[in-house]
C-alpha cells in the first residue's frame, strides 16, 4: 500500500502504523467475514437438516430448478469476482478511470445475478407453487438463498457508493446534493431494468425469441424501459467529473475490503449452489 | 482549543499543510468537550466506556429488582403476591436484563474503557463505529423493555426462549404475541451491537499495540478481551440465525420449529445453546481478566503462569463451543452424543482449575493487601470455585437428568454469574475508580458493602442447592406448604434483601465517592500495568502525552525500575509523534447515534406490523450510514507544545 504519495485519504495514526502492518479495514473484514461463515454455516445446516429428515408437502424438487438459469446467474457471480479483482487492481495502480469502469461492471453482473434470483423466486411462486410456507422446503430454501440475495444487494449498494465515491472532488466543493442524486437515479435504475429484464424473460417464456416476443415487452415494460434509458442517460451525465478527485491509491484498501466481502459472498453462492441444487442431481 | 490544533480536514489526518477544506454544513463535525452534545456525539473509547457503564449499572438495577419481585412471591408457599403472567414475564426479563443488559455490557465498558489504555493506544480501531456499537446497544435494551409499559406485556417465555413456547399457537394462549416479537427484536439488535463491538476490540488489540507490547506481554484483561471477541462474533450468528427463524415462524408463517409441519424444536435449542454456551464464557472471561489484573497488584508479585493463564483462558473459548447439548441431555440426543458432551464438559473444568491454582499460586507468599477491590476478588475465587464445582456436578449427565430444571441448577448458575462474574466486575469497579474518575472509595465503607452483598448472596443461593436435590422445579411461580421448601425459601428470600441492601450501599458509595471521595493521585495501587500510567486520573482525551514503549510483560513495573531507559524511550516517541504533526484524535460525529436512531424507530414500527413505519425507521438509518460514509473518517491534531490545546 501507497502511505505518504497521496496524502489525501490516509489515516496515518489508523493505518499504516498498525502493528501487523495490515490496515485496520482488512483485518476487520477477515474477522467479519468469519462471523459471517458461522451465520451461513447455521443456514445450511438448518437446510440440510431439513433435507434430510422427511417433512410433509415435499415438492418434486428436481422439477422445480431450472438449472440451466442458476449455472448461468452462477458464472455471472463468478465473472463479478473477476471484475471486482480487476476493480482492486486497477485502484492500486490509481487509476480511477478504469477502477470506476470495473466497478461498474461488478454492480451490473451483480445486478443481473439479483435479476436472475428474482425471477427464479417469482417463477417458484407463481408457476411452481413453492412458497415460503408451503412445504419446510421451500421455509428453509427462501430463507437461505433468500440471506445470500440480500448479502449481493448489500454488496451491490456498497460498490454504488464506492462508486459514487469516486467522484468526491479533491478541493472539497459541494457534492452531497449531487451524490444523492446519483444515488437515487442508481436506485430507479436498478428497479427499472430489473422490471424491464424479468420483462424480456416472460415475453420470450411465452412467445420463444421472436418479433411477437418484442412487441409485448414493449407494449408491457415501456415505462421500465424508458426509465431505464433516461435513468442510464442521466447516470453518464452525473458521472462527468468536472473537477479533480479525492479517490486514488490510498484508497484502494477500501475498495480491496469491500472485493473480500464480495468474494466471500461469491464463494458462499458456491456453496449454496452445490448443497441446495447440485446435491439433488446425485 | 486553537484554529491549527483543530484542522477539521475530511479524510485527512494529514499533515499541517493540508488545506482547509469548506463542507457542507451537513458534515460539520461537532467539537463540544463537554455537556450533553459531547457525550452524544463521542468517538473517545473511555466516555463510550462510561456510557456503558452507566447504562449497565442501571440495568443491573432493574434486574435486580425484578429478582427481588421474584424472591417475594417464593417466600412463603401459595403465595398470591404477583400474577404468573406477570411471574412468567419477571423471570424472562431478569435473566435477559442480567445477561444482556447489565454483565455484557458492563464487560464492555471495562473493554472499552481499559483495553485501549493497557495496549497503549490513543483510541480503538474505528472510534464512530465504537460509539454506533452503544447506541445500538441502547436500542436494543430500549426495545426489549418496551413491553413493561405497553399492554402487550414484556417478553415471557424464558430468556432460552424454546420454541414451541415462542410459537404463535402458544403465545396466543400463554405469551401475548407482541412480548416475544419484542424479544425476538431486542436480541437481534444486541447482538449487532455486540458483533460490532468485539470486531472494533479484535483489530484494536491486534493492530493497534504500542511499540514492544506483543502478544505474550498484552496485560491478561485484554487476552481475555480478545478471546470473549472471539467467543462473540462467532456464536452470535448462531442466535441470530434461530431468531430469524423464529421471526419467519411468527411473522411470515413458515415452520422451521413447528411440529406438525415437520419443524424440530430441538433445532431451535441447538442453534440457541451454539449461542448460549460460549455465551457463559463471554459473561466469565472478562471477570477472570479483572481478576487477573487485581490478585498481582495487591499480592506484590507478577501473575503466577501468565503464559499458562492465556493458553487455559483461549482453551476454556475453544471448548466452550463443544459443549453445548449438555444443556440439552434430558431432550434424548443419545448415548453417544450425551456421553460426548458429558466428556467435553467435564474437560472444560481443566483450563478453569488450572487458572483457579494459578491465581491461587500468585497470592502463595505474596504479600497481600486486603483492600475493598482485593476482597471482592477473592470473594470471586471462592464462590466461582463453588459455582465451578457444582458444574462438574451438572456434567455428569446421568446427575443432570435428576438436577435438571431444579433450583440445584438456579444455585449453581448464580453463583458462577454472580459469585464470578458480578462479583469480578464490583471488583473492577472498585480497582479502577481512582483512575477513572480520581477519586478513592472509602476502605471502611468499601469492605462494608462487600461483606453485605457477600452474605446476602450466599444466604439467597446457598440453600437453593438443597431446594434443588430437594426436588423444586425452576420458573414455578407457586409451590405448596407441605413440601418442605418453606424454610429454605423464605431464608432465600431475606438473604436476596439482605443482598439488595449491600448493592444498595455500594452505589451509594460510589455515588457519595464521585461527589465527595478522597482526591487520589495517578498510581493509586502501585499497579503493574500501563493504564495507570496516563499524565492525570481522569485520563486527558488524548491518553499518553508520548506513547509509551514496551519491555516487559508487567510494563509499568518495568517503567518504575528502569526509569532512565523509559525517559530515553519518551524523547524518541515524543520526537516521532511530532513529524507526524502531533497527537492524532479521532474527530466527534452525530451519525453513528443518527443510524441507531432509525433502527429504534425502524425496530419498533416493524414489531408492531406497520412497515411503512419500519422502512421510514431504515431511510433514517440509511441515510445516517451514508452521511457516516461521506464525511470521512477526519481527525484533528493535538500539540502537547501548544498551550490552547494543553487545556483538555
Amino acid at each position: 500500500m501507497s502511505t505518504h504519495a497521496a496524502a489525501g485519504a490516509i489515516d496515518h495514526h489508523h493505518d499504516h502504523t498498525t502493528t501487523t502492518g495490515i490496515p485496520n479495514k482488512k483485518l476487520f473484514m477477515w474477522a467479519f467475514l468469519a462471523s459471517d461463515c458461522m451465520f451461513f454455516g447455521a443456514l445450511i445446516s438448518t437446510h440440510l437438516i431439513y433435507r434430510l429428515h422427511p417433512t410433509p408437502n415435499q415438492p418434486d424438487i428436481l422439477g422445480l430448478f431450472s438449472l440451466e438459469l442458476t449455472s448461468f446467474s452462477t458464472f455471472i457471480l463468478l465473472m463479478s469476482s473477476l471484475l471486482m479483482a480487476l476493480a482492486v487492481n486497477t485502484c492500486q495502480k490509481g487509476k480511477v478511470g478504469a477502477t470506476r469502469k470495473m466497478l461498474l461492471g461488478t454492480i451490473v453482473f451483480g445486478l443481473i445475478f439479483l435479476a436472475c434470483q428474482v425471477y427464479e423466486f417469482s417463477h417458484f411462486v407463481h408457476a411452481k407453487g413453492l412458497t415460503l410456507n408451503s412445504s419446510m422446503f421451500g421455509s428453509t430454501f427462501y430463507t437461505l438463498t433468500g440471506t445470500h440475495g440480500c448479502h449481493v444487494a448489500i454488496g451491490v449498494l456498497w460498490l454504488v457508493l464506492m462508486y459514487i465515491r469516486t467522484f468526491k472532488p479533491a478541493d472539497g466543493s459541494p457534492w452531497i446534493l449531487k451524490s444523492v442524486i446519483h444515488l437515487l437515479v442508481f436506485a430507479v435504475v436498478t428497479v427499472a431494468s430489473i422490471k424491464a429484464l424479468l420483462g424480456g424473460v416472460h415475453a420470450i417464456q411465452d412467445h420463444g425469441a421472436t418479433a411477437e416476443a418484442f412487441s409485448t415487452l414493449l407494449h408491457h415494460e415501456l415505462p421500465a424501459l424508458i426509465a431505464t434509458a433516461v435513468g442510464l442517460i442521466a447516470l453518464v451525465v452525473l458521472a462527468r467529473p468536472s473537477k479533480a478527485v479525492e479517490f486514488g491509491e490510498a484508497n484502494a484498501v477500501d475498495v480491496e475490503s469491500m472485493g473480500l466481502y464480495w468474494h466471500f459472498v461469491d464463494i458462499v453462492w458456491i456453496v449454496i449452489f452445490t448443497v441446495v441444487y447440485l446435491l439433488e442431481y446425485l | 482549543m486553537s484554529a491549527q490544533s483543530q484542522t477539521q480536514s475530511a479524510g485527512h489526518a494529514g499533515h499541517a499543510a493540508a488545506p482547509v477544506e469548506k463542507r457542507s454544513w451537513l458534515l460539520t463535525r461537532p467539537t463540544a468537550k463537554t455537556g450533553i452534545i459531547s457525550w452524544l456525539t463521542t468517538v473517545d473509547h473511555k466516555k463510550i466506556g462510561l456510557l456503558y457503564g452507566m447504562s449497565a449499572l442501571f440495568f443491573f438495577l432493574v434486574g435486580g429488582f425484578e429478582a427481588l419481585l421474584i424472591r417475594l412471591q417464593l417466600a412463603v408457599p401459595n403465595n398470591t403476591l404477583i400474577s404468573h403472567q406477570l411471574y412468567n414475564e419477571l423471570f424472562t426479563m431478569h435473566a435477559t436484563t442480567m445477561i444482556f443488559l447489565a454483565v455484557m455490557p458492563l464487560s464492555a465498558a471495562f473493554f472499552n474503557y481499559m483495553m485501549p489504555l493497557q495496549i497503549g493506544a490513543r483510541d480503538v480501531a474505528f472510534p464512530r463505529l465504537n460509539g454506533f456499537a452503544f447506541w445500538v446497544f441502547l436500542v436494543g435494551a430500549i426495545v426489549l423493555n418496551i413491553g413493561w409499559f405497553v399492554k402487550s406485556g414484556a417478553p415471557d417465555a424464558g430468556w432460552f426462549g424454546y420454541a414451541p413456547l415462542t410459537s404463535t399457537a402458544y403465545s396466543n394462549q400463554f405469551a401475548k404475541d407482541m412480548s416475544t416479537d419484542l424479544w425476538v427484536m431486542g436480541l437481534q439488535i444486541l447482538g449487532v451491537s455486540s458483533v460490532v463491538g468485539s470486531l472494533n476490540f479484535i483489530v484494536t488489540i491486534i493492530n493497534m499495540r504500542a511499540p514492544g507490547m506483543t502478544m505474550m506481554r498484552l496485560p491478561v484483561f485484554t487476552w481475555m478481551t480478545l478471546i470473549t471477541a472471539f467467543l462473540i462474533i462467532l456464536s452470535f450468528p448462531a442466535i441470530t440465525i434461530a431468531l430469524v427463524e423464529l421471526m419467519m415462524d411468527r411473522s411470515f408463517g413458515t415452520s422451521f420449529f413447528d411440529v406438525s409441519n415437520g419443524g424440530l424444536p430441538i433445532l431451535w435449542q441447538h442453534l440457541f445453546w451454539i449461542f448460549g454456551h460460549p455465551e457463559v464464557y463471554i459473561l466469565i472471561l472478562p471477570a477472570m481478566g479483572i481478576v487477573s489484573e487485581i490478585l498481582p497488584t495487591f499480592a506484590r508479585k507478577p501473575l503466577f503462569g501468565y503464559p499458562i493463564i492465556v493458553f487455559s483462558g483461549a482453551t476454556i473459548g475453544f471448548l466452550g463451543f463443544g459443549v453445548w447439548s449438555h444443556h440439552m441431555f434430558t431432550t434424548g440426543m443419545g448415548t453417544v452424543a450425551t456421553a460426548a458432551f458429558s466428556l467435553l464438559t467435564m474437560a472444560i473444568a481443566v483450563p478453569t482449575g488450572v487458572k483457579m491454582f494459578n491465581w491461587i499460586g500468585t497470592l502463595w507468599g505474596g504479600t497481600l493487601r486486603m483492600t475493598t477491590p482485593m476482597m471482592f476478588a477473592l470473594g470471586f475465587l471462592w464462590m466461582f470455585m463453588m459455582g465451578g464445582f457444582s458444574g462438574v456436578m451438572h456434567s455428569a449427565a446421568p446427575a443432570d437428568a435428576q438436577q435438571q430444571d431444579s433450583y440445584f441448577v438456579v444455585a449453581h448458575f448464580h453463583y458462577v454469574l454472580i459469585g464470578g462474574s458480578v462479583f469480578a466486575l464490583l471488583a473492577g469497579i472498585q480497582y479502577w475508580f481512582p483512575l477513572i474518575f480520581g477519586r478513592k472509595v472509602s476502605e471502611a465503607w468499601g469492605k462494608t458493602s462487600f461483606w453485605v452483598i457477600f452474605a446476602g448472596f450466599n444466604i439467597t443461593f446457598f440453600p437453593m442447592h438443597f431446594l434443588g436435590l430437594n426436588g423444586m422445579p425452576r420458573r414455578t411461580a407457586v409451590y405448596d406448604g407441605n413440601m418442605g421448601w418453606n424454610e429454605a425459601n423464605m431464608i432465600a428470600t431475606i438473604g436476596a434483601l439482605i443482598l439488595g441492601v449491600g448493592v444498595a450501599i455500594y452505589f451509594c458509595v460510589m455515588v457519595y465517592t464521585y461527589f465527595k471521595g478522597e482526591k487520589t493521585t495517578h498510581d493509586e495501587w502501585g499497579a503493574r500495568t500501563l493504564e495507570w500510567t496516563v499524565p492525570s486520573t481522569p485520563p486527558p482525551e488524548h491518553n499518553f502525552d508520548v506513547i509509551p514503549t514496551v519491555h516487559a510483560r508487567d510494563a509499568f513495573w518495568y517503567e518504575k525500575t528502569h526509569v532512565e531507559q523509559t525517559a530515553k524511550d519518551k524523547a524518541a516517541s515524543a520526537l516521532a509523534e511530532q513529524s507526524h504533526g502531533g497527537i492524532h484524535m479521532p474527530s466527534q460525529s452525530w451519525f453513528p447515534l443518527v443510524a441507531a436512531i432509525g433502527l429504534l424507530i425502524g425496530a419498533i414500527f416493524f414489531v408492531n406490523h406497520i412497515m411503512i413505519g419500519a422502512i421510514a425507521g431504515g431511510v433514517v438509518m440509511f441515510l445516517g450510514v451514508y452521511l457516516w460514509a461521506a464525511e470521512g473518517p477526519g481527525g484533528y491534531h493535538i500539540h502537547l507544545d501548544d498551550k490552547n490545546s494543553k487545556k483538555h
